[in-house]
C-alpha cells in the first residue's frame, strides 16, 4: 500500500501547490458564508412571523428555525457540489493522460487499484477540506440557539454531504479516465451528475418504475441525511455507488493498456 | 536479462511489431534503430509492462512482462518518448515520488536521489520547479527518474531527443557509464549514436528486424566493398574508360561536371583491395588535375538506408 500512499500524497501535493485548492475552498467560502448568511436571515425573519402569529393566535409556534436553517444549508451545499465536483475531477486522469505521467504509474510496481485509490482519497480529502470551515458557521448556531439542536442532526448532516460529494467525485473520476480532454470531462460529469439528481422526478408517479428510479436518484438519500436521519438504505445505496465508480474507474484504467496510445 | 520472442502487437489490422526475437545480455547496451514508426516503441512499452503483446513472449530477469508485470516493473526504469514529468513539482519531490512509487524504501531513498541527480548533473536544480526547466534538464530530470530506483534494465526511449550538442554527449557518457551494472535498451534514429553507445544494434523497420549485429560487424558485413570519392576535371569518356581499366575497380559513376568544370566521381572496389594510389597514378598520367581522392567507408546512414528501404527502390539503387 507504499503505492497508494505515494500517489495520494502526490495528488494532495498537486492540489496545494498549484492554486486550485486556494481558489476552490475560498470560492466555495465566499458562496456558503453568503448564502449562509441569507438563510440565516430569511429564517429569522420566517420565525418572527410565526411567533406573533402564535401570540395572536394564543398557541406556541412549533417552528423549528435551527432545523430549517440546515435544512436549506444543506439543500444549498448539496447544489454547490453538484457545481464544485465535475471540476474538482476533471483531471484527475485526463491531465495524467495528456502529460504521458500515465505511462510513469502504469509502468511502476503499484497496481490500479492503488492508482485509482489514491486518487479517490485524495480528491474527497480535498473535498472534505472545503466542507471543513462551513461546519463553523453550523456550530455558531446551534450554540446561539435555545433550544440547542442535537448535534447529531449537524454531525447527519455533514455525513450526508461527505457521501453525495464522494459519490459525485467518484463518477466524476471515472468520467476523466476516459477521455484526455478536461473540458470534456467536466461537461459529461456535470450533465451525468444532474441525470442522476433529476431522476427523482419520477417519485410523483405511482408506478412500481417510479420507486426504483427514486432510490436511484442521488438526491433523495440526501434529503434524509439533512433532517437528521441517517438510513442504512441511504447508506447501502452511496457505499455501492462509490463502489460501483471506483471499480469502474480501476477497470477502465487498465483498459488504457489494451487501447492504442 | 532480456529475451524477447516472436513478439508481435496488432491493433486492428495494423501490426506495429511484427515476430520480433531478440535477446540482451547483462550489462550489455542495445540500440533500437529504425524510422520513426518502426515499432521501437511499442516493443519498449511491452517491455515495460505498459501494454500487452499481441502475441509471443518477453521475459526480463526471468519474469514474463505480462505474468510477472510487477516483478518486472520493479526491475525497470522507464523514460517514455516524452519525459514523465508533473511540472509543479521541484525535482526533487518528484523524483521521491517515483522513489516511492517504485517501491525503493524509506532509508533508501535520500541516498538515491542524490545519486541520480548527481548522474544527470541535476544537483543545482533540485529544489526548482520542474515547469521551469528547458526541454533538454526536463529530459534529464526524465532520466534522473529512470535509474533513481538503481534497476537492473533501463529502457530509454529516444533519450537524447531535444538535446543540444552538448548534453547529448553528456547524456551519452551517462549512458555509456551505466552500462555494466544495468542492463541498457535504447531506442534512437539517429545513427551516430548507435554506433557511439550501443554494444549492439537491432535495426526494426516496419516492426520486423532486419538486422541484429554489433556496429562494427554491421558496417564491414554491408559495406562488401570500398567507395573512392575523387574531384577532377576531364572529359567524362576517357575518364570513364580509365578508371574503368584499374583491376579492382567494379562500378564508375560520374556526377555531370559542376561550375568550374570539376567531377564528382565515385568508383566502387571491390573489398580488401586498395586502389587509390592506383586511381591517382591514371590521372596524373593523363595530366588531369586531381583537386581531391577519398575513401569513403559506408556508414551505419547507408546501411539503414540499405535495409530499410523498399525492396523495389532498393534494387533500382543498385543495379
Amino acid at each position: 500500500m507504499g503505492g497508494l500512499y505515494a500517489i495520494y500524497r502526490k495528488e494532495m501535493g498537486h492540489y496545494f501547490v498549484s492554486p486550485i485548492a486556494y481558489i476552490f475552498i475560498g470560492l466555495f467560502l465566499i458562496l456558503t458564508a453568503f448564502f449562509f448568511n441569507v438563510i440565516l436571515a430569511e429564517v429569522i425573519k420566517q420565525s418572527f412571523q410565526m411567533e406573533m402569529q402564535g401570540m395572536r393566535f394564543g398557541a406556541p409556534s412549533d417552528f423549528d428555525a435551527p432545523a430549517a436553517v440546515m435544512r436549506s444549508f444543506f439543500g444549498l451545499l448539496s447544489t454547490l457540489v453538484l457545481f464544485f465536483t465535475p471540476i474538482l475531477t476533471m483531471g484527475v486522469y485526463a491531465e495524467e493522460r495528456k502529460r504521458g505521467t500515465m505511462e510513469l504509474l502504469m509502468t511502476s510496481p503499484v497496481s490500479e487499484l492503488e492508482i485509482v485509490l489514491g486518487k479517490y482519497l485524495a480528491s474527497l480529502s480535498l473535498f472534505a477540506l472545503m466542507l471543513l470551515p462551513t461546519a463553523s458557521y453550523m456550530i455558531f448556531m446551534v450554540l446561539r440557539s435555545d433550544p440547542r439542536p442535537p448535534w447529531s442532526m449537524l454531525a447527519a448532516g455533514y455525513a450526508g454531504v461527505l457521501l453525495l460529494g464522494g459519490s459525485l467525485l467518484a463518477l466524476g473520476s471515472f468520467v476523466s479516465s476516459l477521455t484526455e480532454n478536461q473540458l470534456i470531462a467536466a461537461v459529461v460529469t456535470f450533465a451525468a451528475s444532474l441525470f442522476i439528481w433529476v431522476l427523482d422526478i419520477g417519485r410523483n408517479t405511482d408506478s412500481g418504475g417510479g420507486a426504483v428510479l427514486q432510490y436511484l436518484s442521488v438526491i433523495r438519500h440526501y434529503e434524509d441525511f439533512t433532517r437528521g436521519v441517517i438510513d442504512t438504505s441511504s447508506l447501502i445505496y452511496y457505499g455501492s455507488f462509490i463502489a460501483l465508480f471506483v471499480f469502474l474507474t480501476v477497470r477502465s484504467v487498465d483498459s488504457m493498456r489494451w487501447r492504442r496510445a | 536479462m532480456i529475451e524477447v520472442q516472436d513478439l508481435t502487437k496488432s491493433y486492428g489490422a495494423v501490426t506495429a511489431v511484427d515476430h520480433v526475437s531478440f535477446t540482451v545480455n547483462k550489462g550489455e547496451i542495445l540500440g533500437f534503430l529504425g524510422p520513426n514508426g518502426a515499432g521501437k516503441t511499442t516493443t519498449m512499452r511491452i517491455l515495460t509492462g505498459y501494454m500487452p503483446a499481441t502475441h509471443g513472449t518477453a521475459r526480463v530477469a526471468g519474469f514474463d512482462v505480462f505474468r510477472d508485470s510487477m516483478e518486472v516493473r520493479r526491475r525497470i526504469g522507464y523514460l517514455p518518448e516524452n519525459p514523465p514529468v508533473y511540472p509543479d513539482m521541484t525535482v526533487e519531490t518528484y523524483l521521491d515520488f517515483v522513489a516511492r512509487i517504485k517501491n525503493v524504501p524509506a532509508e533508501r531513498r535520500p541516498g538515491r536521489i542524490d545519486d541520480a541527480l548527481k548522474k544527470t548533473n541535476l544537483e543545482e536544480r533540485r529544489a526548482e520547479l520542474i515547469k521551469r526547466l528547458s526541454r533538454g534538464y526536463k529530459q534529464r530530470v526524465g532520466i534522473a527518474q529512470a535509474l533513481v530506483h538503481d534497476p537492473d534494465v533501463i529502457i530509454l526511449d529516444e533519450p537524447t531527443v531535444g538535446l543540444d550538442p552538448k548534453q547529448i554527449i553528456e547524456v551519452r557518457n551517462l549512458i555509456k557509464g551505466l552500462a555494466g551494472n544495468h542492463t541498457i535498451i535504447l531506442s534512437t534514429h539517429i545513427l551516430p549514436e548507435v554506433s557511439m553507445t550501443c554494444d549492439r544494434v537491432v535495426i526494426i523497420n516496419k516492426g520486423k528486424i532486419a538486422a541484429v549485429d554489433t556496429p562494427q560487424n554491421l558496417t564491414s558485413q554491408l559495406k562488401g566493398g570500398q567507395k573512392i570519392r575523387i574531384e577532377t576535371e576531364a572529359p567524362e569518356k576517357p575518364l570513364r574508360d580509365v578508371l574503368a581499366q584499374i583491376p579492382g575497380a567494379n562500378r564508375v559513376l560520374i556526377e555531370p561536371a559542376r561550375a568550374g568544370g570539376h567531377q564528382a566521381v565515385t568508383v566502387e572496389a571491390a573489398q580488401g583491395n586498395d586502389i587509390r594510389n592506383q586511381i591517382a597514378a591514371r590521372i596524373v598520367e593523363h595530366g588531369w588535375p586531381l583537386y581531391e581522392l577519398h575513401g569513403v567507408s559506408l556508414s551505419l546512414e547507408d546501411i539503414f538506408l540499405e535495409l530499410t528501404t523498399d525492396d523495389a527502390a532498393h534494387a533500382q539503387a543498385s543495379s
